[in-house]
């Protein structure tokens, strides 16, 4: 559910759950999100490929 | 023949043998698969349950599998946020047992739920006051994390690991895991908390009902509490099992007993605070409801030796052998306590779901006993199947202990500090 | 929602004196709801769908004390503390609600996923799963009632007090240009059924319609009826149910006590 839709009431309860919800799927994506760009951009510049 | 996949330095069964031991497996798992889908194709007609049991044994394994997998984020918890840095010998099949546990409770809920399609509702519509909607938005996202904290180990792979893609991707997941435990960390007590909210706040069931703080009932801090406890416990238990069918021994005594005294002590705290608990409500709580304290044990299956069972045998014993030095370091006695930890937190698992739908609540209503089909049975063994064929993939495949080496090199000089119980933890090697 | 919609309360009393357990509020019931039933409902009732249901309780005494009290039970519509009923509040997809301008529990069957969790709050038995699709038998789809849409499988449903009854009583009313609904224009197929008229419906908040004036619900405490012979069914739950029993017989009043009931070991 997001504010736009049309089972939205703007209350506590909704902020904090609805809220928890988006901000641990942030974390989540962002945190892959950098992972996966970093290792795109590490192998790039050559890291990682002379480990063996 | 598949050697060249194997973690460095480490032996393992010849190939014929594995195959051999995933078929043997891969059948009760394909007899549960079949279960499955029975009840997504023909419906839940296809279980014993009725309208007296809506929620049954596949909602007890769901809850007991994600108290038993607890342990994946109370060992990440410790090691992350407090700094237990000797737990980082074990966290890795910590966070295997818990990716599987959890993966298994999303499969059942999706067997479980009548309308599986429709199962997204509960995010787009959900009802935020709702304790179900609370546990199906952290089940989810911590699954999320879990796989995260399990991708790494995958990456670690001998040939996977050699893709410098890969080998980037897994450094840098390593790098900010903590970021990714302390949100595991946030969600598990939460959601493990909204499991006991689901029984506790159902105050037309007085076998459930307590109160509590704010919007939560004593139960969700509870199943919090006895997560965290009781979750190392399986670890534990599945490791000392996995050391037996692989003949190895695959982490540090050191580690195994430091992480059993912390399940101790909180066994401890928690089965003290489930008793006053218990107390209440059977002379407080209930009583206020109209219902006495020996009506709810007043059947022949459902009698006070479930309580018993699960506050002493499954409580305060595994408590009391886990927080003694002599009690732990026993492998026997260490072994008996890890699983009667695991049996003590599925009884209250079983209580919450099934007495609370066996107990009769209107005056002219008797007693529901329910037994489960074949297919209920067949899809809760389901994930056991596929767990032990995860946890052998990965044993083989991967770098899940990475003392293993060291550990098994050679005979003679392990078994010198081995015998010295009172060895404090090794100086930490290089970390990996 | 109109702005000078008042707000109702919708409930119901049973005259447990009165109801002969003849089952015909059971009929309407089904009939009027299109409600599902199994090819032999002779085996196991527990996987039977009937939003009224008559439950028989007996003084347990030999002849000629011996006695049967029939009661019949819908969904109560609890409103809870405040439209807090058990099964409204745990619904993970608010696919159930609580009605504060009628007083109704309504169920959502194209929202509901079958999670059963409201079943499982539900003291009363009062909600039931659709274990099957729906079959009937070669010829009676004509007869079901095009105002009630019909369950698929996997769906929970519940007596919803007729409320499609309801809403095209509104829309007759609105088109006559009147907001409010007489006593009469309303009422469900098992209170129009009842050969006794055991039953009587209503709205709690109308101090004119004879619900109220049977029952006298207090709104300061609970809605707990004055009338010395208004029982509610496991009322010190909280559930705060909408539907109200009456009996002048004690042993009944004794048998529906839960205080009653839950202190004693059940040995029977």
């Amino acid at each position: 559910m997001l504010p736009f839709g049309f089972e939205w009431i703007w209350d506590m309860s909704h902020l904090v759950f609805m809220g928890g919800l988006w901000y641990a799927l942030t974390i989540i994506g962002v945190g892959m999100a950098y992972c996966i760009i970093k290792a795109a951009v590490d192998t790039i510049q050559g890291k990682g490929a002379h480990h063996h | 023949m598949d050697s060249a996949l194997f973690p460095k330095g480490v032996k393992r069964c010849p190939t014929w043998k594995f195959a051999l031991w995933i078929g043997a497996v891969g059948i009760v798992l394909l007899w549960g698969v079949y279960a499955m889908l029975l009840c997504w194709l023909k419906g839940l007609n296809q279980t014993n349950m009725n309208d007296y049991y809506g929620f049954a044994l596949w909602i007890w394994a769901d809850l007991a599998v994600i108290a038993l997998g607890g342990g994946a984020f109370f060992t990440g918890f410790l090691r992350y946020l407090v700094g237990k840095e000797e737990l980082k010998n074990i966290i890795n099949f910590a966070v295997l047992i818990g990716f599987i546990c959890y993966s298994s409770a999303l499969l059942i809920l999706a067997i479980d739920v009548g309308q599986p399609l429709r199962s997204w509702f509960i995010f787009w519509h959900a009802n935020v006051h709702s304790m179900l909607t609370e546990v199906a938005f952290c089940l989810t996202c911590y699954f999320g994390v879990l796989t995260i904290e399990y991708l790494p180990l995958i990456l670690e792979n001998r040939q996977i690991d050699k893709v410098p893609f890969f080998h980037n991707l897994g450094h840098n997941m390593h790098e900010i895991m903590a970021v990714f435990a302390a949100t595991g960390a946030f969600l598990s007590f939460f959601h493990q908390g909204s499991l006991g909210g689901v029984a506790g706040v159902l105050f037309g069931r007085p076998f459930a009902f307590r109160e509590g703080i704010l919007i939560w009932p004593w139960t969700f801090f509870l199943f919090t509490w006895s997560a965290a406890a009781f979750g190392p416990c399986f670890t534990i238990f599945l490791l000392k099992i996995t050391e037996k069918i692989t003949a190895k021994k695959l982490v540090k005594d050191s580690t195994v007993w430091l992480l059993a005294k912390i399940s101790g002590w909180m066994i401890l705290t928690y089965i003290v605070a489930k008793t006053i608990d218990t107390i209440y409500w059977l002379t407080v709580t209930a009583p206020g409801a109209g219902y006495s304290a020996g009506f709810f044990y007043d059947n022949w299956f459902y009698n006070i030796g479930w309580l018993i069972a699960e506050i002493v045998v499954g409580g305060f014993i595994p408590a009391l052998i886990l927080i003694t030095e002599k009690g732990r370091k026993n492998p026997t006695s260490l072994f008996v306590a890890v699983l009667l930890g695991v049996i003590g937190v599925s009884i209250n698992r079983w209580v919450m779901v099934l007495q609370v739908m066996a107990v009769p609540v209107m005056p002219f209503d008797t007693w529901a006993l329910y037994y489960p089909s074949w297919q209920e049975v067949a899809t809760t063994i389901l994930p056991v199947a596929y767990g032990i064929i995860l946890v052998s993939l990965s044993y083989r495949y991967l770098p899940v202990f990475p003392n293993e080496v060291e550990l098994n090199a050679a005979p003679e000089p392990v078994a010198v500090p081995e015998t010295d119980p009172d060895m404090p933890a090794e100086a930490a090697p290089a970390r990996a | 929602m109109e702005m000078n919609a008042k707000q109702h309360k919708y409930g119901m009393v049973i005259d447990l004196d009165k109801c002969t357990g003849c089952g015909a509020c059971m009929v309407a019931c089904m009939a009027e709801n299109n409600v599902p039933f199994k090819k032999d409902e002779s085996d196991n009732k527990r996987d039977s769908i009937t939003w009224m249901r008559v439950f028989k309780v007996s003084n347990d005494k030999p002849y000629p004390e011996a006695d049967i009290c029939y009661l019949p039970r819908p969904c109560m519509h609890c409103e809870g503390h405040d439209g807090h009923s058990p099964c409204v509040s745990v619904c993970p997809a608010t696919a159930t609600d609580y009605s504060q301008e009628t007083g109704v529990v309504s169920q959502i069957y194209t929202r509901c996923f079958g999670c059963r969790y409201c079943m499982a709050a539900c003291p009363y038995h009062a909600r039931y799963f659709n274990w099957w699709d729906p079959v009937w038998p070669e010829g009676m789809e004509k007869y079901l009632s095009p105002n009630v849409s019909p369950r698929m499988r996997g769906v929970v449903e519940k007596c919803s007090f007729c409320f499609h009854r309801y809403q095209l009583a509104m829309e007759k009313a609105h088109y006559e240009g009147r907001a409010e609904l007489e006593e009469q224009e309303y009422q469900p197929a098992c209170v129009q059924a009842c050969p006794a008229g055991a039953i009587v419906f209503g709205d709690l908040n109308n101090p004119e319609h004879r619900v109220t004036r049977i029952v006298e619900p207090d709104p300061h405490h609970h809605f707990t009826g004055h009338s010395k012979k208004a029982l509610r069914l496991l009322e010190q739950l909280g559930t705060n149910p909408k539907v109200y029993y009456l009996t002048e017989r004690q042993w009944v009043r004794k048998a529906l006590d839960q205080y009653n009931f839950g202190s004693q070991a059940a040995a029977h």
